[in-house]
């Protein structure tokens, strides 16, 4: 393991609720305001404090798709973190650690996992190393790795006394402290550090008083005793106007772009963050300096959640729920009641690792085929996939054009992975289309048939609350008025009428908002996927090509109604075909092959909760191509 | 209920839809859908304006039968999609109706969380004491020890009262009628629509196809009128927090009088507490002019309307 040329990557990691999350930003943002991308991973249990939490910040020159596993700083001020992630440290990489973690035996670590500290133990034992960080430090030390023990707590103590503080009060900058001696190694600009620093802890001064002065020493302490590592930031500088945002607050912009006026969720990871950074924007202006904002509701439940937004697009605004897995296991009656009564809903799910309560905070694509088919008996859905952080934006806008023309759920799928991804995108530009309202608010000349037969499918769709707008909706197989039938005759129509929608959705929708071919388009070796791994996958076509290997992208969409001749045309052209995703299944695959009649030549799935990068990645479409792969291979890594 | 829908003066008769009704002769429910019809008529409520949800029951297919906005919503569910509408069209009259057990067990989290709210609108609950669609097993309102007709043992499940359950949520208009007295019915669902907030109203409703216990004959002079005892329900602004205390405590056991004596009429008429919208609307004030339902979503050109550069300033790198 080296240094990528082009880019660095950076870690830190620390105990959970000890701002780990909130110091990687910090640094994040220094870096974007450098002019350096940068893309960050996190990595965190499901617990308020004490269990071990990590960032990753990859920073280069020009758009990073997708995050490292491997990295080439470390940052560390527990020995947990040394433990986790001292071996994915490049060679030429560097680790900071407390001097106090110099030599900690594996099983006082109570949070480590023993699968790892037995695997840790067995590697140093095979090099006769003690069981210790010390072995630890010693064994990467011989792969290159510089390691350095800094006296955290000495300099904490420095700083305390010069702000006049006691240590305990400064003890809480520890994280900046670690940040600010890594930034200074790397030699990132001191005012920068200080700029973020100061944009992060806006409104608290006292935090930032003490924060500067952390600052300074750290920078003064690298100067007069530390050595210029072998590894630095990417030189060039991306210009242009970018945002740094996550995919949650990617969602978020593009549902108040497209207008939306409801949103009711119950709190789940990691679906809960969208909502909340709704909560907090929901007053905005329209063009004309108008004052506006979508009701954002925490309620009871999820049934509350999505029978809530169904209620409240009944009276045309455009609604959605945000939820993950188990939510949207309860929301699964609710989407029937959409699909039978032709709601415009916008249903946003996050996967997370599954099933029941499964890894709440881990990475997961494993909910394909359920949100496909989650509800009893058949009705219409759209289902829709983002791959990156910047097309979330557009992606949410549009699921409510989808569902108001088709008058049907819409399930907007991201993954964990993606939610967390923190990025520098260029700055959003608002949809430049036509904002699809259907039938909304049309009424029959003579007297409204909320579910009247028509050749699409589509009918005149009256609101509570539309004057002379009257009519019943009801879950109940029901006639042209809304009210119940069980006449075999009606029913076929009213089944075809409700199946006819989704053809019609097949037929309209653009091939380029179903699918993208991406990579070198004329290449045969093809990867198929879906979801978050989209940048791992672009990752590794661009690491392959440097070994002079072509490969295509065809990263799916709209998964449902699927794509079915054009995902034919493709497979049929592509050797080898491969399909990559996050789930132990190949779920994507299993479609491929109901949708198809074939699937793909490889799978490469990794279950472990952690995504897909796309440095994994390379070696496995190596051997594909090489043709010496097996058909399916499991990407793992014991560190993650 | 909001006092500015455009009034309609319609009769009864014209708040009858003409789908035919499938319930049992001589079932509760025809009198709390005639009390619904005269009260809504006597309200003057705009039919496009009113909007019924149903629950799933025999209750929760009220509104197929009247001439309003009519909703058929899923087991349980019935106050999550009338608050949503509620919600995002707040001039619109919601009514929600379903069974004692829609309410009480499949849907007991929305009963609940819905006093919490204390949005405006009404829900009526049709308590038979028993699932009538389902054909007759005990309801979370059969008391423990009883035994309908279609049961094969005596329920050994406890009971719930839903008008003391109501108290202790947060409702703040409580009433509770009889299905076979329609005039008094009809005065009670009326009195519950122009209260500012969450009403409930539990309506006593004989099922003489499964509840063979509480009958007409069983109800028959054991009801009597809270209002004509001189109970006082009406708690306002200036109620001291004294005679607070003594209005709950008095209407919970009122409430729970339920063998030889069973109170009728109102027993909680709280106005001292803002609704939820005005909370709402002190909380985000563009939700008074901009309800969801309103909430322009494009312009002329189809264009969105919504300016989120100050968003993305924000989250501009700089
Ligand atoms: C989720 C779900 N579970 C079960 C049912 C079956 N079901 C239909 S009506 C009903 C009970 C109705 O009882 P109640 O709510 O008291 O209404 P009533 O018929 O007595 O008016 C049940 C259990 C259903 N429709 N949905
Ligand atoms: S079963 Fe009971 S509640 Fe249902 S319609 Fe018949 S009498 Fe009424
Ligand atoms: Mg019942």
């Amino acid at each position: 393991m080296n240094q990528d040329p082009d880019n660095l990557a950076w870690r830190i990691g620390g105990p959970q609720g000890g701002g780990i999350n909130r110091i990687a930003r910090l640094f994040a943002r220094a870096c974007a305001s450098l002019g350096a991308e940068v893309i960050c991973r996190r990595e965190y249990h499901s617990n308020i404090m004490g269990r071990h939490s990590y960032n990753d910040v990859l920073m280069a020159s020009s758009p990073l798709s997708c995050h490292r596993e491997s990295t080439d700083v470390l940052v560390s001020f527990d020995a947990e973190t040394l433990c986790r992630h001292a071996q994915s440290v490049t060679a030429s990489g560097m680790i900071l650690y407390s001097d106090h973690d110099a030599d900690i035996q594996l099983d006082q670590l109570p949070y480590l996992d023993e699968r790892l500290r037995d695997h840790i133990s067995a590697r140093l034992s095979s090099k006769r190393l003690p069981p210790s960080t010390q072995g630890l430090l010693q064994m990467v030390g011989q792969r290159g790795v510089t390691a350095i023990g800094v006296p955290y707590q000495r300099l904490l103590s420095e700083i305390g006394e010069e702000l006049g503080l006691p240590k305990k009060r400064v003890s809480a900058t520890l994280n900046m402290l670690a940040v600010a001696i890594s930034a200074a190694l790397l030699k990132m600009s001191e005012p920068q550090l200080l700029n973020a620093m100061e944009t992060t802890f806006v409104d608290k001064a006292e935090i930032i008083r003490m924060n500067r002065q952390v600052v300074v020493n750290a920078y003064q302490y690298v100067l007069e005793h530390l050595e210029q590592p072998s590894v630095s930031m990417p030189s060039n500088r991306s210009s242009g106007r970018r945002l740094l945002l996550n995919a949650t607050q990617s969602v978020a912009l593009g549902k108040l772009a497209a207008g939306m006026g409801f949103q009711s969720y119950y709190p789940i990871s990691p679906a809960t963050d969208e909502s909340t950074y709704l909560e907090a924007h929901a007053e905005i202006r329209l063009t004309n300096g108008d004052a506006v904002g979508p009701l954002v509701l925490q309620v009871e439940d999820e049934l509350a959640a999505i029978n809530m937004a169904s209620g409240a697009a009944l009276t045309g605004a455009r609604c959605a729920t945000a939820t993950s897995g188990p939510g949207f296991s309860l929301m699964a009656e609710g989407l029937g009641w959409a699909g039978m009564n032709e709601v415009p809903l916008v249903v946003t799910l996050y996967q997370r690792g599954g099933p029941s309560t499964g890894m709440p905070t881990r990475t997961d694509q494993a909910d394909l085929l359920f949100a496909l088919h989650a509800g009893h008996g058949e009705f219409p859905r759209i289902v829709l996939a983002s791959g990156d952080v910047a097309s979330c934006f557009n992606d949410a806008a549009q699921a409510f054009d989808y569902a108001e023309r088709y008058q049907m759920p819409v399930i907007h799928m991201l993954d964990k992975a993606l939610t967390s991804t923190l990025q520098t995108v260029p700055v959003f530009q608002m949809p430049n289309r036509r904002i699809e309202r259907g039938e909304l608010g049309a009424a029959h000349a003579q007297g409204i048939e909320r579910f009247a037969l028509t050749p699409s499918g589509l009918s005149p769709r009256p609101l509570l609350g539309q004057v002379a707008g009257q009519h019943w909706s009801t879950g109940v197989e029901h006639s042209e008025q809304g009210q119940v039938t069980e006449d075999p005759v009606l029913r076929e129509r009213m089944m075809e009428k409700r199946a006819q929608k989704l053809a019609l959705a097949a037929a309209e929708i653009p091939l380029s908002e179903q699918f993208e071919v991406l990579g070198d388009e004329r290449a045969a070796f093809t990867v198929f996927t879906w979801g978050s791994n989209k940048g791992a996958v672009l990752d590794a076509i661009r690491r392959l090509s440097t070994a002079g290997i072509r490969a295509r992208l065809v990263q799916l969409r709209l998964l449902w109604p699927f794509p079915t001749e054009a995902v034919r045309q493709l497979l049929e052209t592509a050797a080898p075909s491969v399909i990559i995703e996050c789930s132990y299944s190949a779920q994507l695959d299993l479609l491929f092959q109901q949708q198809i009649g074939a699937g793909c030549d490889h799978q490469v799935v990794k279950y472990s909760g952690r995504p897909i990068s796309g440095e994994a990645l390379v070696a496995a479409l190596q051997s594909i191509q090489a043709g010496e792969a097996e058909s399916r291979i499991v990407l793992r890594n014991p560190y993650e | 209920m909001k006092h500015d829908t455009i009034k309609a003066s319609l009769s009864f008769k014209n708040y009858r839809s003409d789908y035919a009704n499938d319930w049992c002769a001589g079932c509760g429910d025809h009198g709390i859908l005639r009390a619904l019809q005269k009260a809504l008529a006597d309200l003057g409520l705009a039919r496009d304006q009113t909007a019924v949800f149903g629950g799933i029951g025999c209750s929760g297919k009220t509104p197929y039968y009247l001439n309003t906005c009519g909703i058929h919503t899923l087991h349980g569910r019935v106050l999550s999609f009338a608050a949503g509408a509620k919600l995002a069209n707040p001039a619109l009259n919601v009514i929600a109706v379903g069974g004692d057990g829609d309410g009480l067990s499949i849907g007991g989290g929305h009963f609940v969380n819905s006093g919490r709210r204390n949005l405006d609108m009404l829900y009526i609950m049709f308590n038979n004491g028993v699932y009538g669609l389902t054909k007759g097993q005990p309801a979370p309102t059969l008391r423990i020890g009883e035994r309908t007709k279609s049961m094969a043992h005596s329920n050994i499940q406890g009971y719930v009262n839903p008008v003391a359950l109501a108290l202790v949520s947060g409702y703040t208009w409580i009433g509770r009628g009889y299905a076979y007295d329609v005039p008094a019915l009809s005065v009670l669902i009326s009195a519950a629509m122009r209260h500012p907030g969450m009403a409930f109203l539990d309506v006593l409703q004989p099922c003489p196809k499964y509840n063979d216990l509480h009958t007409k004959d069983w109800y028959a002079g054991k009801l009597y009128s809270l209002q004509e005892d001189g109970y006082q329900a009406l708690i306002s602004a200036d109620t001291d927090v004294a005679m607070i205390q003594q209005v709950y405590n008095q209407a919970m056991a009122r409430a729970q009088e339920c063998e030889e004596r069973i109170a009728v009429g109102v027993f909680l008429h709280d106005v001292s507490r803002p609704d939820f919208q005005t909370q709402l609307q002190a909380m985000q004030s563009a939700y008074g002019d901009s309800t969801p339902c309103r909430q322009p979503v494009t312009d002329a050109n189809g264009r969105s309307m919504v300016d989120i550069s100050p968003l993305l300033e924000e989250l501009k790198v700089r």
